[in-house]
Order: C-alpha cells, then structure tokens, then sequence
C-alpha cells in the first residue's frame, strides 16, 4: 500500500456543556490549526464524520462547509460514523495515487439532547429499539458478562481521569469515584461524560508527509470490521471484531508503545486489551482517553490523532489507535502508527 | 483514479409508495442478493459493504448500518456508512469503487435505500437547526426559486417542465422498477394537475418511494459476467451559504463534470456519451442540468429538451430508466442512476435499453445543489 502519514491533529478543549457555539464555528479553528500547521490551504480530498440525531435535524454536516470555506468546490464526502471511518475513507482514497493531502474532521454536541435515549434509534427499530433499553442499559449487559473485577474498573477510571485533568483539552473530572449505579453494574463514573468538541486530522502521502512533518505518523495498517447487531449472537464478554481488524491491522506484528481505546464504558477496556493482545507495557490512554471527554463522533478520530501525536512528538514509535461505533463495541476500527 | 474497477451486478426492487410487506432490513437484502444473483455470486465472495442513505431522520432510525449488518451478510467484514445528502446514493457508489481503486478489496457490495413510507420526508427536511428558522417547506420549497431564476434568464417557455414530465413517465412505462406508471401521460394531463411550488405541478415532481438498490463491484482480477467499466469518478461540494455561489448553475456541478470527463477523455458529453442517467427530482431539473454538465450552452439546455433529444429515440436519452421522476427512494435514487447507467452500457436494460450504448453517465445532487456525485462507465475497458 502507499505511504500515508498522519501529519497533523487538532482538537476543541471539549466542554462538558453547550458553549452556545454552532458546529461550524465549533469546527473552524480546529480546520484554521491544521491548515496552519501544514501550510496547506486546499486538500486532495475532504471527508468528515458527524450524526444528524446529536443536532435533531437532517443534514447536519451541510453548514460544517461554510466553515472550511470550500471556495472553489472540493472534493468532498461525509459519514454518518465517527470520523475515524471518514480517515478510513481518506487513507482509501490517497490509495489512488492521484492525490497527496487529505483533511478529516468530526464533530458532535451531545449536550443539546438525552444521549442515552438517542442511542436507543440505533437499535433494530422493530424487535430492539421498543424495548426501550437505553445505551447504559445494553452496555450493562455487556458490563455483567463480562464480569470485570471492580478495583480494576476503579483503577481504570481513576487513571483515565488522573491522566484527563494534566490533557489541556479533556475535561476535568474529579478523583473521587462514585458508587452510585447508572445501571447495575455499571457505576455513574464508570461512563464516558457528556462532551461536545470537534477534531481534524490531516494525512498526507509520500514525499508531502515528510515536507509537512518532521516526525510523521505513518499508517502501516488500518482495518475495521463489524459484528451480528443481536447481543445474542455475539460472544458479549469479547470483542471478536475488533480482535479481528487488530489482526488485520498488525497490531502484534511489533511492540505498542502506546494505545488510545474508545472506551466509552470502564469495563470495555479490558475487553479491547485482550481483543487486540496487547502487550502488558503498553500505555492506555495516556489523553485520559474517552472516560475524560467523549466528544461523540469525533472521539474515535481523536484516538488516532492522540496515538499520532505520541509519535510526533517522540514518546511512542509504535502507536495504536481504536474506534467503535454500534451497540456494545458492534463495529471495530483499529490504526497502527509507526514513526 | 487507481486500479480498474466495474460494476459487475445491479440489483433493485420493485419501487413503490409502501413496502409494507418487508421491513428496512429486508428490502435492502432484496436489492443485494439479485445483484448478487446478477454477478453469480453470494455474501461469501463479498469482501466488503458500504451502505448509503439519506437523512435517518426519514425513517428515525440512527446510523442503521449496525441494525443491518446481519441482513447485508456484512458481519465479520468492513461496512461503511456513507450520508452525502441527496447524492448520497452517488457517493455511495463511489465509495465502494474507490476500495477498489485503492487496491483495498477485490469485491464490494453497495447498497442504497430509503423507506419513505415509514416517515414523512417533507416534514423530516423541515426540521431545523435552533434559531435557524426557514420558511421553507421540503426540497421543493426550496428549488423552486431556482427554477424560476432559470426560467427568468433564460426566457424558456413554461411548458418545457411538462415535456420532461411526460418524456420520463413514458420511459418509465418499459421499466418493470419503476414506481409511476401512468399509462396516457400527455402534456394536457400534467399541466391540468395542482400547482405546488410554483413553476412545479404536481406532476412535476419525484413520488415518494419505498426503495433500495446495490450494486457489486470487482477489481479486474475478480470480475464475472458482463461487466461496465468504471471510467471515471468524482465528486465536488460547495458550501450552501456563499454569497457568490450560482444556485441555478452550481460551480461544483461544473467541476465536477470537467473531472470525470477529463478522465474518461470526453470532450464532447453530447456526442460521446450515449445515455445519461441524471438526478431530475423536479422536471426543470432537465434543462437546467444540460447546462450544467456541458451537453448545451448556457440558455440553450431547454432547446434541447423541446428538440426531443433528450428523449429514449432522441441522440442523446436523459433518464431511459424513467428517472427520478418516477421512481425516489430518496437515499437510494442516486445508487439507481449509477446502476442503470451501467445496465444500459452492459446491454441489460431491457425494454429501455438504447441501441449500442457504448459510453454513460451517471449523475447525483443534494443538498442545497452543492453537493455531486458523478460517474462514467463504458462498454470497454478505460
């Protein structure tokens, strides 16, 4: 496959409330960083990834255009995913060798509605979804069987917080754990907080990405797959899709020096750890991670930019970076970064 | 534009205003496995699905590609979502070709769809954002002025939209998909329906259509049956608010025809390009979109219309399928033009096939008309 770098990142410092910023303006000094970090003005190829449901009205992502200001026209898709699938997308598309840049953003405000209802539309609209089960309740499901040990859970929760209050751009949440449930087993802190935030990435091929970057982020694998939709038909207490994208990335081709996970529940981290094999010294979440600012859809992007920026700066020479979409870890996507 | 692709199995259902007899899940698996049918193979040979849609808001579910992964065989591989607004269907089409341009996959299923009859599209497109009020009411609220601009400057008579309304609902009569088939359709008939949003009659405008379609796509290596070559791909978007921008002839519609055209050689849409399957949700759409796409000058798109050219015995067909006119399952339309561009290059269009269709285009819009998908497939090898 052809070379391709993660060349730049930028993030919001993500807020734990409405700011009473629009989306575009949300995402215009994220886009006006990366521009400037790179020098590029214009892009090969565009993709970005947001949801209508998070705004409460169809076409979400059209007014996000006003704030790349795409004068003359680009060249330009969207998905209805988190944004690590529009990367997907623009690693797919700088494969064609006619191109050389690509700019990838997301963005998500879910404090404007009741996240956890609104991921209750995901569900099988006819056998699933008039349960009413909430996205906290299924992740209970997977949370009970996998049976996680609680000082672990603890630990992992304390950590990814801990390591949230020293990331400039996480939210600042408190040492102290609760024991209060938000739905048994799971506890209200072992839940990715409500955030809004926006991030863009820019990838670069060939000869650009050592212009652009000193230190660049190559992909040297990138592979996602989905899983049956029915919990009953999964194995809850493992996530064999994304053990299987690991594998297809390579992930354990080499040592991982570094990880970021999308972890939206405490206990999936463990699921994901021994999903993906990783090796015991490998540092999880050092940005805190989703459990210190989930801002939804652009939370698994900002994986890959926190994996690429430990590269950047020299902390890490192997990377991973993981991102999930769907009900109970359905659908994985895994990057692996190397210096 | 990467390793060669083509399109190797087309697969539809019959179109119609409600499907009450499949849900979401098995309307989309009816479209895959006779595209698979058509290729001669099964969820097995499938490496790949990207799935597209419009809003979800249409049928209120959420990202449904995690509920239909089961039903698209696409558990245990990659699936991709792809939401373009109007062109998604389009964008859809050539994200699964651009897995095979970039040497990803060797077979990709897409697949499009929209049930309409399981919400309300205009309403579901009249919601906006917080302190965004629109007094605009659906799609056709909205393109109406732009068809009055178009009338405006270029003096076109009023019953040019009707020709276009009468042309497509009589090529949709030899379409067994179709979803309108009103057999006597004549100029008098349309002109003598409700005024909606004027210029626009009732029969001006798209139905609202239960409807999915898919599409296999191969890598050379993995090709089987009869296969329509991928010529050229691209898309271009504009932003819905720039001061400047023309409504009428959108920059990115031109940009977008100059890149696709650029890479399947064609100088000369009109006399290179045998059919075209273009994105008409609205009858004045024809002309405007001749303009648009470089098969007349400006001001002279809607001569062409009126000349009869664009009709299934004219020399260059617009919509032999009957179009969006007649068939819009939203999400779904702009995957139905791609795929019915290819059927006609691969000789399997049937009763609307054009005699030796050789070269075709196939064209999608959204949005505010600023967001385009566009694709040329050919009889041949690029």
């Amino acid at each position: 496959m052809r070379e391709v770098a993660v060349v730049a990142f930028a993030q919001t410092a993500h807020t734990d409330h409405d700011t009473g910023l629009s989306e575009p303006e949300l995402i215009l000094p994220v886009i006006n960083e990366v521009k400037e970090r790179t020098g590029l003005k214009r892009f090969g190829f565009t993709c970005s990834g947001s949801c209508d449901y998070l705004a409460g009205a169809p076409f979400s992502f059209v007014s996000a255009l006003d704030a790349l200001g795409a004068w003359p026209p680009i060249s330009e898709s969207h998905v209805e995913m988190d944004a690590a699938w529009a990367l997907y997308e623009a690693w797919v598309r700088l494969q064609h060798g006619d191109v050389d840049s690509a700019l990838v953003y997301g963005f998500g405000k879910s404090s404007l509605g009741d996240l956890r209802t609104i991921m209750t539309l995901q569900l099988d609209p006819y056998y699933l979804e008039p349960l009413g089960l909430d996205q906290v309740s299924f992740a209970a499901l997977q949370a009970s069987a996998a049976a996680g040990d609680r000082k672990e859970l603890d630990a992992i929760v304390r950590r990814s917080r801990a390591d949230g209050r020293s990331n400039p751009y996480a939210l600042d949440l408190p040492e102290e754990l609760t024991e209060e449930y938000a739905v048994e087993p799971i506890r209200k802190s072992d839940v990715a907080p409500i955030t809004d935030g926006a991030a863009a990435v820019v990838l670069a091929a060939g000869d650009l990405a050592r212009e652009l970057c000193e230190r660049p982020a190559y992909i040297r694998g990138i592979a996602h797959r989905i899983e049956p939709h029915y919990l009953g038909m999964r194995e809850l207490a493992r996530s064999a899709s994304a053990a299987d994208a690991a594998r297809a990335a390579g992930v354990g081709k080499g040592p991982v020096d570094v990880a970021e996970l999308h972890v939206q529940f405490a206990h999936e981290e463990p699921i994901l750890r021994q999903a993906l094999e990783l090796p015991g010294d490998t540092v999880i979440n050092p940005s805190g991670g989703p459990l210190a600012a989930n801002p939804v859809m652009a939370t698994g992007l900002i994986r890959v930019g926190e994996a690429a920026r430990r590269v950047h700066d020299g902390t890490a020479a192997r990377a991973v970076a993981h991102a999930t979409s769907g009900p109970c870890l359905q659908h994985n996507l895994v990057t692996v970064l190397e210096a | 534009m990467g390793n060669r692709c083509a399109v190797i199995g087309v697969g539809q259902t019959h179109y119609t205003t409600k499907r009450q007899d499949v849900s979401i899940a098995g309307l989309v698996r009816e479209a895959a496995v006779r595209a698979l049918e058509d290729a001669g193979l099964t969820f097995k040979d499938i490496d790949a699905v990207v799935i597209g849609k419009a809003p979800d808001l249409f049928e209120g579910v959420m990202m449904p590609e995690a509920y239909l992964a089961d039903a698209l065989g696409a558990a245990g591989k990659p699936m991709m979502r792809v939401h373009t607004a109007g062109s998604v269907g389009g964008s859809t089409a050539l994200v699964g070709a651009s897995l095979i341009q970039g040497g990803v996959h060797d077979r990709v299923l897409v697949v499009a769809f929209e049930k309409q009859s399981e919400s309300n599209a205009t309403w579901a497109l009249s919601t906006h954002l917080p302190f965004s009020a629109s007094l605009v009411v659906g799609a056709g609220g909205y393109f109406a002025p732009h068809i009055r601009e178009y009338i405006r400057r270029t003096g076109a008579p009023e019953h040019i939209g009707a020709l276009v309304s009468v042309k497509d609902r009589l090529n949709a009569l030899k379409n067994p998909y179709a979803h309108l088939k009103i057999p006597g359709i004549d100029l008098k008939m349309v002109q003598s329906t409700p005024m909606l949003w004027e210029p626009i009659r009732y029969l001006d405008t798209c139905p609202s259509s239960d409807g999915a379609c898919a599409m296999v796509l191969s890598s050379e290596s993995a090709v089987t049956g009869t296969p329509a070559w991928v010529h050229g791909t691209a898309m271009r978007s504009e932003p819905i608010f720039r001061a400047g921008r023309d409504t009428v002839s959108p920059q990115a519609g031109k940009d977008c025809a100059a890149d696709v055209y650029a890479q399947a050689g064609i100088a000369d849409p009109r006399r290179q390009i045998d059919v075209a399957e273009v994105y008409v949700p609205f009858s004045w759409y024809e002309p405007m979109w001749l303009e648009n796409l470089g098969f007349a000058a400006d001001g002279e798109g809607w001569k062409l219309t009126e000349s009869g050219a664009t009709a299934l015995d004219g020399d260059i067909p617009w919509n032999a399928s009957g179009g969006v006119l007649s068939s819009n399952p939203i999400g779904a339309s702009g995957l139905i033009r791609f795929a019915e561009a290819a059927l006609q290059v691969r000789g399997m269009a049937g009763e609307h096939q054009v005699d030796g269709a050789r070269t075709a285009l196939g064209h999608a819009y959204g949005g505010g008309a600023q967001f385009f998908a566009m694709w040329i497939v050919g009889r041949e090898k690029p």
